[in-house]
């Protein structure tokens, strides 16, 4: 029952059709999260006590921040299952994952450097986690480098799919980095597993609707460059008649 | 308005706050916007495909396996 | 200009056991490189350049070189290694080589870690000692220059074999220098940092083994898993 499904997702059409119906849901969903975390966090919540009303960069900064980290997972993921169970719909998830990681990751970078300088009285530090998240950055523009300095996509796919995979120890890295070494940046507040957070609901209940906002979003988005790229890999399949014409 | 103008000067931390804000939204605008396009540049580059090639026989596309 | 794979590799010879296949391959790429010396040093005198340019470009002060010379010696290595990595798959892909290796029923990853191993040698091994020669240069005590060593030649370990992945990576791609060193980064940066660090207690006179330990194990990391990385990289490209 469960290797139907597998199977299923590794046909081109099918998940084309999938994807055509799940991403207007994703994307509404997505604004409604979004919607409330932006007015939970702008308007609603009180001021921090330390940081007064600028710690609401925290709204657009941790969200950016993690799903830089989940994007590149996502594509690791889909590239380990590429190369393990040659599906090629993986490569195209993989594909579509590398414009939105580097967006993600340069949001990331550029928030925390609004943050910082009023909070820490720098713009920039080589601090251990901004550094890897920096290197982060340089692997998702590195992986899009290589994609298109290959030529033949099939060698492209599967070449990329090895350097995301290989590349992926960079993402424990940054996570623990702030536990491995004294850094500017604090210990993890919500993420820790197994323990209470330790925010106030009334700031944490819009920060985790941006994260599954964001979250949402980024599938929304998946799905539609996904959708791209299957369409331009496909030469000679009918199904394209079927879809597009539709 | 003066609680308007208040609330937008976020106790003074208003040119860090909302130029972080901005770049955010921007940024995923341009994705939007540049997945979408990506999208319909596929479509149209896949309907000319079809086009071109007409009548020809109908070919069953592979269950995505084999590489 | 090139030797041919060792007949030992060839499809049809009886199986070679895997050892000694490496040997074969370290043998021969010890002495290819030999017979070209001018290509054998440049990544060395790479190296010596860099070195001396930040003194010329800084301050010729020791005391105050002695603060930066921990960045002198390890950017000028990571610069040296990178130049170095270019040669590492380069011939043996353009002449065959490399395939014959691919499809000579020996595993690849055994031969790519002997390749590496060789490159190492060619490469990393002398820069453990320009190293300490460039700390010294630079007012590092006589007393720091064993640190140093250590910290050199075990980062450069880590250095030549987690960098082959960049380098198998790009073996299809033409001017591949800028891309290589972005791929490798997410390797290299953390060997740089603890390098520089085990480096700069070293010249303090403080103990660095900690630092050390962790090349080490970067260094461990490189050997074990990087050649698997790089085979399955350059059996894709040979396709």
């Amino acid at each position: 029952m469960a290797w139907t499904w597998f199977h299923k997702l590794g046909s081109p059409p099918y998940v084309y059709k999938l994807a055509a119906t799940l991403t207007p849901w994703f994307a509404w969903i997505a604004a409604a999260l979004m919607a409330y975390g932006l007015i939970g966090g702008l308007v609603i919540s009180p001021a921090d006590y330390q940081q007064g009303e600028g710690y609401r960069i925290l709204y657009v900064h941790a969200p950016t921040a993690w799903m830089s980290l989940q994007v590149y997972v996502v594509m690791a993921v889909a590239s380990a299952v590429a190369l393990i169970w040659r599906i090629k719909v993986a490569h195209a998830v993989a594909a579509a994952c590398g414009t939105m990681g580097a967006t993600f990751t340069a949001c990331a970078l550029a928030t925390g450097s609004l943050w910082g300088g009023p909070m820490w009285g720098t713009y920039w530090e080589w601090d251990p986690r901004i550094i890897f998240e920096l290197v982060l950055l340089v692997q998702f523009l590195g992986y899009m480098g290589l994609r298109a300095a290959v030529d033949d996509t099939q060698r492209a796919d599967r070449i990329c799919a090895v350097l995301a995979v290989v590349g992926v120890i960079n993402v424990p890295i940054i996570h623990y980095s702030v536990e491995w070494w004294n850094s500017l940046h604090q210990t993890a507040s919500v993420m820790k597993l197994g323990s209470k957070p330790t925010m106030p609901l009334s700031m944490l209940m819009p920060l985790l609707s941006m994260f599954f906002g964001y979250v949402f979003l980024f599938g929304a988005l998946l799905l539609t460059r996904l959708r791209a790229e299957l369409l331009s890999r496909e030469r000679s399949a009918s199904w394209i008649r079927d879809v597009v014409r539709a | 308005m003066n609680g308007l103008i208040e609330y937008l000067d976020m106790g003074g931390y208003a040119r860090y706050v909302w130029p972080a804000y901005v770049i955010v939204i921007a940024a995923i605008a341009s994705n939007i916007l540049m997945a979408r396009r990506a999208l319909r540049r596929a479509r149209e580059a896949a309907l000319r495909r079809v086009a071109a090639k007409g009548t020809s026989a109908e070919v069953p596309s592979q269950v995505g396996n084999a590489q | 200009m090139s030797t041919p794979a060792p007949a030992a590799l060839i499809p049809g010879h009886p199986r070679t056991p895997a050892l000694r296949a490496a040997r074969l391959v370290l043998g021969r790429d010890l002495r290819l490189a030999f017979r070209r010396p001018g290509e054998l040093v440049q990544p060395l005198i790479f190296f010596a350049i860099v070195a001396t340019l930040f003194p010329l470009a800084i301050t010729p002060e020791k005391s105050q070189l002695v603060l930066v010379a921990p960045g002198v010696v390890w950017v000028a290595a990571l610069l040296a290694s990178l130049l170095a990595l270019e040669f590492l798959y380069r011939e043996d892909a353009h002449d065959g080589s490399l395939e014959q290796f691919a499809v000579s029923g020996q595993s690849l990853t055994g031969l790519l870690l002997a390749k590496s191993v060789a490159h190492w040698l060619l490469t990393g091994a002398p820069l453990a000692i320009m190293g300490p020669l460039t700390a010294w240069a630079d007012g590092a005590p006589m007393s720091a220059l064993p640190g140093v060593f250590i910290s050199v030649a075990v980062g450069s370990i880590a250095l030549s074999l987690l960098g082959s992945i960049g380098a198998a990576l790009t073996l299809g791609v033409r001017r591949s220098g800028v891309l290589l060193s972005v791929l490798n980064l997410p390797f290299t940066v953390p060997v740089l940092i603890f390098g520089a660090r085990a480096t700069q207690q070293a010249i303090q006179g403080v103990d660095y083994t900690a630092a050390v330990q962790l090349l080490g194990a970067m260094a461990i990391l490189g050997v074990t898993l990087a050649p698997l990385a790089a085979a399955a990289a350059v059996r894709i490209s040979l396709e």
